[in-house]
């Protein structure tokens, strides 16, 4: 009785460890990360195999060719793929720095004020969570094109810093992390509006902030259509458009097939080891909390 | 506290102290929406409704816009190759949302088992491909798919053929996106009170019971969150589909919604049709995420 009341939280470490493994549920789990890892480890192998060897040897056979493939798509046209990956880089972190302190101002503005046109606001942004941004993609390039903003960093910026999720979030985790009577405090003490917001608004949001940043920075790494229709100049592109480029001419050319094979193995290395570095960072339980 | 709004008030001069704030807050989120969300949809309304007109001459051929009315939104509802490729995304779908929120929740359950090993290095595992692109997830499947390099059989099994690419499609989207739900699932999770797993554990009752009777009926709303993001993830069906594209001929350049409106407006270049293509698609996929999200609500509540 009392070795039951006393265990702490099940899963801690130290329950962990009393009786036998369950088997089961570890030997799925192991299935489920084979399941994830198996592509970029053949990736990795693939990267390793010279043109001929791709199509020839066999396919778990690593080689030797990995430096070769490296250098040989640092030169390629130049060394557009390095230009391709720090575009990546630019269009996340600059997209995700800005959208989030838009959805931070917004969202503070939601939860701590009383304002004219707030419900109608508030509930715009949430039918702008369900609407599929992507649908949005074709349309704003119509757009762009009649303000010739097309082919221009700000075509594929400008559209993503609106991020209605992250207003959505930033509402949620203002209400819960704000405290009105903090704010009373600095309002007797004499802070203006906007001191408020920057001393104890920003502060207190930070930990929620982190993770709007994250998701925003993901979904702007990730996309594809948007930069695909608005771009026509290679040393625009981000990574995902660059490379699907370079797979489209691969379709004529297999000799490329090896450069996309290695250029999707360094794409990978930098995102996940900045996420790894970063995850204990994130809340999801934001993304979760927010819905109940 | 309520604020009274700035009207007749000089701009600049705001006579009660912060009374402004709000909507100078506001203001860039309002304005990117106006101009990113409002705008496009209102042009792309504005497009829908005209039609090319080829005026001809000695002195050379130039288009220009005439209004149409409807026909754009007759040419656009009667081409079967629309219904198709929804037909083909609603496939993809019906494989690609059971699976992620399957295995999401499957995985989630089991690292809540208190004795399972390796569960963090799992839960890495299973989490990593979020931060992979689409785009460039596609490019390893589809090598992993490839006959000429594929290690997983693809000399005898035909990834590619007029079936199985329905499953391709949806075993890429439930890869990358199987991972992100299981943590979701998995933190609802661990923010249910230990002491309810109490009396059922006197009782005798084993881990699976556990999982059945009491996790899964606790955490449905972040169940149904999710279900509710993978639907709106599946109509958003392109960058599988087209990154796939150049490796097999069993998808054709309008094999979804996306792909086909993408096809309009930049192969064939007939502006006026895409715009009335995005609009149908948009009003379809924003009731069926009202429906959805309402649904959900209704079930959440009751």
């Amino acid at each position: 009785m009392t070795a039951v009341l006393a265990r702490p939280e099940a899963g801690a470490p130290a329950v962990a460890r009393r009786g036998g493994t369950a088997w089961v549920p570890t030997v799925a789990l192991l299935v489920g990360a084979a399941y994830c890892i198996i592509p970029t480890l053949w990736i990795l192998i693939a990267s390793t195999k010279t043109k001929t060897e791709l199509f020839s040897t066999a396919t778990y056979l690593p080689s030797l060719g990995l430096a070769e493939n490296v250098v040989e798509l640092s030169q390629y046209q130049s060394g557009i793929f390095w230009r391709w990956m720090l575009n990546s880089f630019l269009y996340a972190a600059v997209g995700g720095v800005v959208a989030s302190a838009i959805s931070a101002a917004t969202g503070y503005a939601l939860a701590k004020y009383a304002f004219r046109g707030r419900e109608l606001l508030f509930n715009t942004i949430l039918a702008g969570v369900l609407l599929p941004q992507i649908v949005l993609a074709i349309p704003q390039y119509l757009l762009l094109s009649s303000v010739g903003l097309t082919d221009s960093y700000l075509g594929v910026l400008l559209p993503q810093l609106f991020n209605p999720y992250g207003i959505y979030l930033c509402r949620i985790y203002a209400a819960a992390a704000v405290p009105d009577t903090l704010l009373e405090a600095g309002r007797l003490d004499g802070a203006s509006e906007f001191q408020l917001f920057r001393t104890v608004g920003l502060r207190l949001m930070g930990p929620g902030l982190v993770t709007v940043f994250l998701l925003q920075f993901i979904a702007i790494w990730n996309n594809f259509l948007l930069p695909f229709v608005m771009l026509t100049s290679e040393e625009k592109f981000p990574l995902t458009v660059g490379l699907y480029g370079l797979l489209r001419h691969g379709a004529a050319e297999a000799s490329l097939y090896s450069l996309v094979i290695a250029g999707t193995l360094l794409s990978i290395i930098p995102v996940v080891a900045l996420f790894l570095s970063l995850q204990r960072h994130w809340r999801i339980d934001l993304v979760t909390g927010a819905i109940r | 506290m309520a604020v009274a709004p700035a009207r007749g008030v000089p701009a600049g001069a705001p006579r009660r102290r912060g009374s402004a704030l709000p909507y100078v807050l506001v203001a860039p989120a309002v304005l990117l929406f106006l101009g990113f969300v409002v705008a496009p949809a209102g042009y792309a309304l504005v497009l829908s409704v005209q039609s090319r007109k080829v005026s001809g001459g000695l002195l050379g051929t130039g288009t220009t816009m005439v209004f149409s009315g409807l026909a754009n939104y007759q040419a656009v509802l009667g081409d079967v190759e629309l219904w198709r490729s929804a037909l083909r995304m609603l496939l993809v779908a019906a494989i690609a949302i059971p699976g992620t929120v399957g295995l999401a929740l499957l995985f989630a359950l089991m690292l809540d088992v208190p004795r399972t090993r390796l569960a963090r290095f799992s839960r890495l595992a299973i989490f990593v491909p979020y931060a992979v692109p689409g785009v460039i997830a596609t490019l390893m499947w589809g090598f992993l798919y490839l006959p000429a390099t594929s290690p997983i059989g693809g000399d005898s099994i035909d990834f590619f053929s007029p079936v199985g690419v329905f499953g391709s499609v949806a075993n890429i989207a439930v890869w990358g996106a199987a991972g992100f739900n299981m943590i979701v699932i998995f933190t609802a999770l661990r923010a249910l009170p230990p002491e309810i797993y109490e009396a059922a554990r006197l009782d005798g009752c084993s881990e699976l019971q556990m999982a059945l009777r009491i996790k899964v009926p606790l955490v449905r709303p972040a169940v149904v969150m999710c279900s509710l993001f993978s639907a709106l993830a599946a109509l958003q069906l392109f960058n599988e589909p087209n990154t796939l594209r150049p490796l097999s001929n069993a998808i054709s350049s309008t094999w979804v919604p996306l792909m086909k409106i993408y096809n309009d407006a930049f192969v064939d270049a007939d502006l006026p049709r895409a715009a009335a293509t995005s609009v149908v698609f948009t009003v379809i996929a924003l009731g069926v995420s009202f429906v959805a999200a309402r649904l959900i609500q209704r079930r959440v509540a009751g």
